[in-house]
């Protein structure tokens, strides 16, 4: 117990099935506290799943996993207490503005109202939405929607955020800025557990998992793991390792 | 608690910024209180009929006997004073009473003149005349069949009387009946929506994945709607009332109480709806089509439920806007206490917590 509350997240043949189908097939492996981990897999390799089952979405079939020390099938509760997250559609109320999103989800994590004004007006000064704090969001460009998204997913100050594809449809410059703001929130100590399509996005994290199959197939650096297979980017070590799936993309 | 109000209030915000919603809520309710036909006349059968005979003379007997014949009445056992008969009404164990006065048989034959009296539960003022009329119909033929062999003519006078609705005004017909479509509709759409909105914004994921409880999510969710329809309530009772003269004889507060009831009922299958519905078009049209048409065919505003084949009636009974409806007419029309409605009332609590009940059991398996 004692080595687990040392980790963010430990995973022992963490294992789902649906029917016949494993989605995901014993997969283990640990996140430090304060690291920021790419959660790496092609369409139906099984990320979002794995991340479920992290987040208390969907109960295991089978295997441990423990997450900010608590575990998955009987500390549920603790967990959701312990982490955010930002799902793969976008998140945020679209006819409330920046401010009353803000204190809906500061709300719902049962922030108090002074810690939630004061966390809100620093959230809008990092983010520059002074101007728009009034504005309902679903008139921001997607960008900023993003950014804000990720801001209230650790309003609360979580031990883990859990980010499923965070930047999707999103252009590289904002990725960028999206990417400090990430740097940020990992330098206030919270963990990143996040999932991406973009191999550039890969580099930024301190260590990634490649998912094949519902199998983690490697993981690493990201420079051990261009060092081991021989590759100039991390596209290649993709491309080498999801050649050999035999799921069918979705 | 504050985690609560929080979430209340992010629903308000939904509904005051969302035009649909709003049209949803009071431009419905106000169109189809307006437009709806006064004129929905329909046969109407299997009556129940109490004879209160005074006379039990051969003539009365006659009489009685035709009415027996005849296809349209149900003769219910003898009714032998005025105050069993009210209470029959009032029980609504009759629709209709037949009075024959003492002494009838010797009116007729001394006098040539006798009288006998109709009464009609009116709070359905078609299907009211429509009873008048078939009565005052078959003593106008046994009057010519006497007619036929005597040397001065009988007459049989008829003297009706309609009960609770003494004008026949259509609109008191109705507006129980929309009371009760209006606010299943409503509620069942606007809840089952809400809910599957977030499903489908993905804004549920983040909800679950949050220490808030489900449970709570789904207290949030329904709690602005009850508010919502109480309002609508108000609304169509306000136009039912100035606009179309309609009185509400009965208690005020019992008819709120028994409409927050039913309201509850509602909410229960839109959030049923919304555990099974992914989209929210989808929720829509089960929501509306899904509701809307059983309550218009087993209500029995439209229908008399008496002329349905017996399957039917027994459909009508798990329809939960036919007992609200009974009990707005009594409420409302014959200003009949609680008394008189509570085993209606029964029905309806039974009736939400069991839909209550499954829908929140069915909402924690999807967490899993």
């Amino acid at each position: 117990m004692n080595t687990k509350e040392q980790k963010a997240i430990v995973c022992r043949d963490l294992t789902k099935r649906f029917g016949d189908f494993v989605a995901v097939d014993h997969i283990s492996f640990e996140v430090e506290r304060g690291e920021i981990f790419g959660f790496l897999g092609a369409n139906g390799a099984g990320k979002t799943t794995a991340m479920r089952m992290l987040c208390g979405l969907s109960h295991p079939t089978s295997g441990q996993a423990a997450v900010a020390g608590f575990d998955v099938y009987r500390q549920q509760e603790s967990i959701k207490r312990s982490i955010g997250y930002m799902s793969q559609k976008f998140s945020l109320y679209e006819n409330l503005t920046v401010l009353e999103n803000i204190e809906f989800f500061g709300g719902v994590y049962g922030l108090s109202d002074a810690k939630l004004n004061r966390r809100s007006e620093r959230l809008i000064t990092t983010l520059g939405l002074g101007q728009e704090a009034r504005k309902m969001v679903g008139s921001l460009p997607l960008g900023w929607k993003q950014k804000l998204a990720f801001s209230v997913a650790v309003i609360h100050d979580p031990a883990i955020v859990f980010l499923d594809e965070p930047t999707g449809g999103v252009d590289p410059v904002t990725r960028r800025q999206f990417w400090d703001l990430i740097y940020e929130a990992a330098g206030r100590g919270i963990t990143i557990f996040v999932t991406t399509h973009y191999m550039d996005e890969a580099e930024y994290c301190n260590r990634i998992s490649i998912m094949v199959d519902g199998r983690v197939e490697a993981l690493d650096t990201p420079g051990n793991l261009k060092h081991r297979f021989a590759a100039d980017s991390m596209d290649e070590v993709f491309y080498q390792l999801a050649r050999g799936a035999k799921r069918a993309a979705d | 608690m504050k985690q609560l109000l929080v979430f209340i209030r992010k629903e308000f915000y939904h509904v005051f910024r969302d035009r649909r919603t709003l049209l949803i809520l009071f431009g419905l309710p106000t169109a189809q209180i307006l437009l709806f036909g006064y004129a929905l006349s329909s046969e109407v059968r299997n009556i129940n009929l109490g004879v209160v005979d005074f006379a039990k003379d051969p003539a009365s007997q006659q009489i009685v006997s035709r009415v027996q014949s005849s296809r349209y009445f149900n003769l219910k056992e003898a009714i032998p004073t005025y105050d069993a008969m009210q209470r029959a009404f009032r029980e609504n164990r009759i629709r209709a009473a037949l009075i024959i006065p003492a002494g009838f048989n010797g009116d007729l034959r001394h006098t040539n003149r006798a009288q006998v009296q109709v009464i009609a539960d009116a709070s359905d003022p078609n299907a009211a005349t429509t009873i008048t009329n078939y009565l005052t119909g078959i003593i106008g033929d046994y009057q010519r069949e006497l007619n036929a062999t005597a040397a001065l003519p009988y007459r049989i006078g008829t003297e009706t009387r309609m009960l609770y609705n003494p004008d026949l005004n259509g609109s008191l017909n109705f507006i129980p009946g929309v009371l009760a479509l209006i606010l299943m509709i409503v509620c069942t759409t606007l809840t089952s929506v809400s809910v599957v909105r977030e499903k489908e914004l993905g804004t549920m994921e983040v909800l679950l994945v949050s220490p808030f409880r489900p449970i709570l999510v789904l207290i949030a969710k329904a709690t602005p709607y009850l508010v919502l329809s109480l309002l609508d309530f108000t609304l169509i009772l306000l136009l039912a009332v100035f606009v179309l003269d309609v009185p509400v004889r009965g208690s005020l507060l019992l008819l709120f109480a028994e409409s927050a009831l039913f309201i509850v009922c509602c909410l229960s299958l839109g959030l049923m709806i919304s555990n099974v519905t992914a989209s929210q078009q989808v929720a829509m049209l089960a929501s509306m089509m899904g509701m809307m048409l059983p309550t218009l065919l087993f209500t029995g505003f439209l229908f008399p439920l008496e002329n349905m084949p017996l399957p039917l009636q027994w459909i009508s009974r798990v329809v939960p806007a036919r007992w609200y409806y009974l009990i707005v007419k009594a409420i409302m029309l014959k200003g009949l206490g609680f008394a008189a409605v509570w085993k209606e009332t029964a029905v309806l609590v039974g009736m939400a917590l069991a839909l209550l009940g499954v829908s929140l059991r069915n909402f924690k398996i999807r967490l899993a």
